[in-house]
Parts: structure tokens; sequence; C-alpha cells
């Protein structure tokens, strides 16, 4: 278990990258940045499974394998659809 | 147990790379130049984690595991290889549905081994958050669900009924009662039940008095939900990777909401609680449409130096932006200066225009954005607006009975001469009567989008091979 204040610490200082980093995003790149979060917090699936290794009767097994599915795909489709509009923005400068 | 202990660490530390990669890979994401490489950073980072999942689970469920993420992952992949760039802002919110169902799902297994008596007593702030983010996760998942299912056309319409706020609300009330109970009273198997029943049957609630035009402040709301939700269930497991990648998302998404919903002129509380189109209608307005040939708009753009194109979610509608681009490339050929501009909420999310049209091949360098090519309007000698109708309505600067009144806008009304591509004589989305059509300089070509450009297209070809008029 994490300490209760040092993980209070972990919150308030990641809330406020996530706020710095977006900031500087241009409209432009606003829904890849969206779906590219989106798939950030795909990490989920970590979480799942571990919660999944530990489930011991047929309930928690059911559910802790729905959230595994659930996560990963999540984090699969999260990135290959950010990974397809990343892909088309080209400057004129590019060669075509 | 020396090398197991070995292998925990190895995993720890792969998590804080991960995590590491997540906060590189989005800031990268900043600049179209490096934004793909972001994403692969991200992307690497995540394919670690995982890798390193399965030092810390051992043989537990493996076989479980191991076909939870081939169930997960097959399907979504090949849909997103696939899925039209028009159709990505439902897509991301099923995704976004999928995050929250899986921190739902976290939190529904913790709180079922805490409900057994022979695990002893917990801790107060681990059963809250695990409620929390079950809480929050439950609503997101079935709420993006609703989202797809409205983007995508299966469910159009709003679905209201008398007394629907007070219902809501009493269905939220009864999910944090039930919350509530779990940590303060037992965590009870049937209290668990009747929780996430509660917080699920809230979250299609909640979205189903919400339209259509509003989504995109909806879908990043529950995106940074979905963030929230991942952070408080990464307490609950212990891992910190959870609570930073969860927390800069939920962070950033809330963020983002805000500046969409300012760019609609709608407060969440209004996109949340109350219906669209309230109030005023708006001034009558004096005058006539003026239409226009296309052979005459094609001289319009013969004549012209400065071209801007405003280009609305109707364009895509049309599939016209492969056509329109087609027509920029002839007319930077002839010397002229060709740029896009783009109101921030163009498109079903944010940003959802530039999509569209870098798919078409158009280069970011030619788009701009509202705040820097608004001033540039007094100095375009021809703007054509196709598919966009209130993000160019004057009446949004100047009628403070329009329903509109305050949203930012872009200034076409500045341009010299306008063209406005569209099908009829309607009104847009909101059913506003739009004064910039009536204007003395603007003149409409009714047409379907995609043939309207076919059509400048050839006549300008026509144009400039009779040198001129």
């Amino acid at each position: 278990m994490i300490d209760g204040f040092l993980a209070l610490w972990i919150f308030m200082l990641s809330a406020f990258t996530g706020k710095e980093i977006i900031g500087r995003v241009p409209v432009i790149l606003h829904t890849p940045l969206m779906s590219g979060s989106n798939f950030v917090h795909g990490i989920v699936l970590v979480g799942a499974m571990i919660a999944l290794s530990h489930a011991q009767t047929t309930l928690t097994q059911v559910i802790g394998f729905i959230g595994v599915a659930l996560g990963a795909g999540n984090a699969a489709g999260g990135y290959v659809v950010t990974e397809r509009m990343l892909e088309m923005f080209k400057s004129s400068k590019d060669k075509k | 147990m020396e090398f197991d202990q070995t292998l925990e660490l190895a995993a720890k530390a792969s998590y804080f790379l991960a995590a590491v990669l997540f906060i590189l890979g989005i800031k990268r994401m900043a600049s179209p130049v490096t934004a793909r490489k972001g994403i692969v950073q991200a992307g690497i980072g995540m394919v670690i984690a995982t890798l390193a999942t399965f030092a810390i689970t051992g043989g537990n469920n493996l076989a479980l595991i191991v076909l939870g993420i081939v169930v997960g992952v097959v399907p979504t992949w090949l849909w997103g290889k696939k899925v039209a760039m028009t159709d990505m802002p439902q897509m991301v919110a099923l995704f976004n549905g999928m995050g929250g169902g899986s921190a739902a799902a976290i939190g529904a297994g913790e709180l079922l081994k805490f409900s057994d008596p022979a695990s002893g007593s917990h801790s107060l702030i681990i059963v809250s958050l695990a409620v929390l983010g079950a809480l929050i996760g439950s609503v997101s998942m079935t709420g993006s669900v609703i989202a797809w299912a409205k983007l995508d056309g299966r469910m159009d319409k709003r679905f209201n009924f008398p007394g629907q706020q007070v219902f809501n609300f009493a269905v939220f009330a009864a999910a944090v009662i039930a919350g509530i109970a779990l940590v303060a009273w037992e965590v009870n198997v049937w209290l668990i039940v009747a929780f996430f029943v509660l917080a699920l049957a809230f979250g299609v609630l909640m979205t189903l008095p919400i339209g259509g035009a509003d989504m995109p402040v909806v879908i990043s709301l529950f995106n940074a939900l979905t963030g929230l939700a991942v952070a408080f269930e990464g307490y609950v497991m212990g891992i910190e990777a959870l609570i930073v990648a969860g927390m800069v998302v939920g962070a950033a998404g809330t963020y983002l909401t805000q500046l969409m919903a300012k760019a609609m002129n709608r407060p969440i509380s209004g996109v949340l609680f109350s219906n669209f189109g309230g109030g005023g209608s708006g001034e009558a307005i004096a005058g006539a449409q003026k239409s226009i040939e296309a052979s005459d708009a094609a001289s319009l753009l013969y004549m012209a130096e400065k071209v801007i194109i405003v280009p609305g979610y109707g364009m895509a509608v049309a599939q016209a932006q492969h056509k329109i681009w087609e027509l920029s490339q002839s007319l930077i050929k002839a010397g002229k200066e060709v740029k896009f501009a783009i109101h921030p909420v163009a498109g079903r999310m944010p940003g959802h225009m530039n999509v569209l049209l870098a798919e078409a091949g158009v280069p970011y360098d030619l788009i701009a954005d509202m705040d820097d090519i608004n001033p540039e309007f007094k100095t375009c000698d021809v703007a054509i607006v196709i598919g966009a109708n209130d993000v160019v309505n004057p009446a949004a600067k100047t009628d403070k009975s329009s329903p509109i009144f305050g949203m930012p806008i872009l200034d076409v009304v500045n341009s010299r001469q306008t063209i406005v591509i569209k099908r009829g004589k309607g009104t847009g989305f909101a059913g506003i009567e739009n004064a910039l059509f009536y204007a003395d300089n603007t003149r409409l070509l009714y047409a379907d989008g995609k043939e309207a450009a076919s059509q400048l297209i050839a006549e300008l070809k026509a144009v400039e091979g009779g040198g001129g008029h």
C-alpha cells in the first residue's frame, strides 16, 4: 500500500503535469491528443491484469477477465486510431 | 524468493519508465512535427508495462489473462485500422468507455474480495477510493456507450421525459448513498450489486438527454472521468503508474473540456443539465439571400489574390474535402494565397476538421486557428464557406437576443467577398438565421458540396484558359 500522504503528492503533481503539457498543444491537434490521452489511460490494463491474477472465485475471475479485455481494448484501439490520425498530418514542405 | 523480488523490482522499474514515456509522448504531441513519434513512444511504454506485469502476476490465472488480452486487442485493433476518419469521435468514445469499464471492473473485483470476512479489515482510504473509482468508471462506461450510439446515428433523438432531472438526481444520490454505505457500514455483496446497477444506470440516464451538438464536450468529459477512475483504482492496486497516467489524463481532459465548452459558448453545467436552443431565436433579418452561378464564382476566385476557405462539418458529410483541396491546389498553382480557417469546434470533436483535412492531403501549415486567422479576413478577397453556419454567424457578436450570442466566431463577415456553398436555404444546426448569408457582399452557391467544388474546378480552368473575362 502506498502511504496516504505520499499518494496525495503524486495525485497533485500528476494533475499539474497533465494541465501543463496539454496547455501547449495547438488546437489543430486536439482530436489526436484526446485520442492519445484516451490511449494513455489504457494503462488500466496493468491493474486489471494484477487484479485478475489475484482472483480466486469464479465470479472475481469473470469480472477480472472483463476488466482485462476492456482495458486491452482501450489501449489497442486508442493506439491504432491515434497513430493513424497523426500519420496524416503533413507539412507542405514535406516531400509528397 | 530472491528471484521473485528481483522480478518485482524489474516490473516496478518498468512502470516508472512507462510513466516517463507517457508524459514525454504526450508532450511531443504538442507539435505536428514530433506528434507521431510521441504516440509511438507512449506505445512502447505501454508494451513495456504490460510485459513487465507478467513478472508480477506469475502463473496465477495466466491463461485467462492472456485470453483476455487477445479478446480485447484483436477486434479493436482491426476495427481501429479501418474506421473512417469521420467516425473517429464515436470510436474514441467507445475506447474510452472500455477504459472506464476496466477501472470499474477492478473496483468490483477488489470490493468483492473485501466482502469476504476472512480478508480482515481494510483501510478506509482504500475502500473509499475503490468505490469512487468504480462509480466514476461505471458512469464513464455506460455514458460513453450512449455517446457512441448517438454519434454513430443509432440513437438520434434526445430522450426527455417530465421530471427527468429530478429522477436522474435521485438515481445519482442513491448510487452515492450505496457507495457511502459500502465505505462506512460494511462491504456486503448485495450492496455492491446495488451500487453498480445504480452507477451504470446513471451513466445512461445522464447522457440520454444530451443532444448530438454537445457531444464533443461530453466525450472529453468522459475521457477525463476515465482518467480519474484509473488513478483511483491505481491507488487501490498500489501501482503508481496508474495514478500518474490516470491523473495526467484526468487533468488534461478537464482542461480540454473547459476549453471546448468555452469555444461552444456552453457552460459545462448547461451541457449536462439543460437543453440546447432555449431562450430567444434572435432578431429577424431583413433582405434576401443572393445566389451565384459556379461560373461567376470561378471568375471571382480568378481575380482574387487571397482566398480563405472556411470548412464545417457539412463539408465532411458531403465528402467534399478532397475536391476542395483539389480546388485549392489549382488556386495555389495560379499564384494565389490560400488558407483554411478552422473554428475550434468544427466537426464533431475539437480538432476533428483538421484530421479530415489532413486525410484529404491538406498540409497543416495552410490550416489556421480562429485567433490567428480572424484579423486576416480584412485582407481576404474571397472567403469560401462550405458546410459551416453557426460558427460564421455575426449575430454571435451583434445580437444579444440570439441563442449563440457570445460564442466566438470566425469573422468571415469582414471578407471583401464571400461565397457560401450550401444545399438550400435552411438554417443551421441550432436553427438560427445567419446574417452573413444576407450580407451585401455574400453570394450563395446552392449545390451539394462535392459537386460545387467540382464545378468550381472546371469553371476555373475555363476562365484561365480563356484568359479571363
